[in-house]
């Protein structure tokens, strides 16, 4: 059976880890390469680099840290943040990205979905999407959540889905960083919309939050990062867990 | 030394980079003749099944001859379903033929493409799966399938079971993705290099 996914996410700023990381051995905090070998350790599914820098210099340290990443992980990774072009998806994924996720550019650019998939095949093509309730609906954001885009999330999903991407990663800006748990409303919104696999973020806090987004909210993985940073054995305990409570994962 | 086949069905860099961990020699043939100095060949391949279509004549019968030679062939993904006649996918785009049978579009009973970490059931011994128990998971990526026949030594089951691995004297070919299904993936190209380097260890023992 088709394991769920448990994805972690890596903030990375010029190259390094920048979310709040509390591991006993502070030789790991920061240091990317560090972190997803002991993540991979853990057993972890999948890995994505989500890279917050704006600069020249942060753009040729994110391609030395896909480098560094990859050069030992055998697992996809993921790496999304400022890809806006082409260019952007070639150089992520030259240096190692099995996988470029798009948020912004493919709302200025729908188009740029069809091209990637048509180089590099659909599997390497992920839009994320930054979801808030609006009354009754959910509205699509852009530009980090600052910017609003008129859309609905199951009707940008399905068009994206249409334009060649190959997952979804979507994201409830109104859980991001609560620890409130997933947006499971959203989640099975988006997921029975669309005949690709949805990746639930936003609002991790809990094992229970991961269960709960994997029946309720018919996700087909789900993406954390601090919850995974404060405590040593968090990946194999939540995979524990879900096993117990009757989720496929992979052991 | 493998050969290992470009013609542009999505992007190497992680075959490389797993090849190069696992302390595999390998070199990408420019041309069709580059194939003769290979001791082994892999033909990878994510995407469409039409993009089969840039290995022309020159390129198809360079490989045939590789194979016909005894020389070990390992497909992964869109490579494993090459092996087999063809596939739904891109009806007028031959595959090599040496498996019977064709690929066709899972059964959408559940979510296609068929995306993540799935397990094998072993079903026949294999030389390519030694060390790998019944049971293990590895990473697929895929909407297309080649059918359960008597070369396949493993399938999974997504709606229905397809092949993941197939195997038949020096021919191998793998569904998943073993450059990204961590240790178990390592393992199916540690198998794949010890095969190519031992001349008279043919990948299925039996006729």
């Amino acid at each position: 059976m088709l394991a769920k996914r448990i994805i972690a996410c890596l903030d990375v700023r010029d190259g390094r880890v920048v979310k709040g990381i509390n591991f006993n051995d502070l030789s790991v905090a920061g240091d990317p390469a560090l972190l997803a070998r002991r993540y991979n350790v853990e057993g972890i599914d999948e890995l994505v680099i989500l890279d917050v820098t704006a600069t020249i210099e942060g753009r040729r340290a994110l391609a030395d840290t896909i480098r560094a990443v990859s050069a030992e992980l055998f697992i996809p990774l993921a790496v999304g943040g400022g890809i806006r072009s082409e260019e952007d998806a070639a150089a992520a994924v030259e240096s190692g990205a099995d996988k470029v996720s798009l948020n912004s550019a493919a709302l200025a650019e729908p188009a740029l979905l069809t091209r990637l998939a048509a180089r590099y095949g659909s599997q390497a093509v992920v839009v994320a999407i930054d979801a808030k309730r609006e009354n009754d609906r959910f509205a699509v954001y852009a530009r980090s959540g600052r910017a609003a885009t008129g859309r609905d999330a199951v009707e940008w999903a399905r068009e994206a889905a249409d334009r060649g991407a190959g997952e979804i990663l979507l994201t409830s800006i109104d859980r991001d960083g609560t620890r409130s748990g997933f947006d499971c409303e959203l989640t099975a919104d988006v997921s029975s919309s669309v005949p690709i696999p949805v990746i639930a973020s936003g609002g991790a806090g809990a094992f229970e939050h991961f269960h709960d987004v994997f029946t309720r909210g018919k996700a087909d993985a789900a993406l954390a990062a601090s919850i995974f940073h404060y405590s040593e054995h968090a990946v194999a305990d939540l995979k524990q867990y879900l096993g117990a409570h009757g989720v496929p994962v992979r052991l | 030394m493998i050969a290992l086949v470009d013609y542009r069905a999505g992007n190497l860099t992680s075959v490389r980079k797993a090849l190069a961990a696992v302390g595999a020699e390998f070199f990408t043939p420019q041309r069709p003749s580059d194939l003769a100095r290979a001791d082994g060949l892999i033909v990878p391949g994510v995407g469409h099944f039409g993009s089969t279509r840039a290995l022309d004549e020159g390129w198809r019968s360079a490989m045939l001859a590789l194979i016909n030679a005894d020389v070990p062939v390992l497909g992964i993904c869109l490579g494993l379903q090459y092996l087999f006649e063809g596939s739904d996918e891109a009806p007028d785009a031959p595959g090599l033929g040496l498996l019977r049978g064709r690929s066709t579009l899972l059964p959408p009973t559940l979510k296609v493409p068929h995306v993540g970490w799935n397990a094998l059931e072993v079903t026949a011994p294999s030389t390519i799966l030694e060390g790998i128990p019944t049971g293990s998971q590895v990473y697929f990526t895929h909407s297309y399938a080649a059918p359960v026949t008597d070369a396949c030594v493993a399938s999974t089951t997504h709606s229905a079971p397809f092949a993941a691995v197939v195997e038949r004297n020096n021919i191998a070919g793998v569904q998943f993705h073993p450059e990204k299904s961590a240790d178990v993936g390592l393992r199916v190209l540690r198998n794949f290099l010890r095969i190519t380097k031992s001349p008279n260890l043919p990948i299925t023992k039996s006729p």
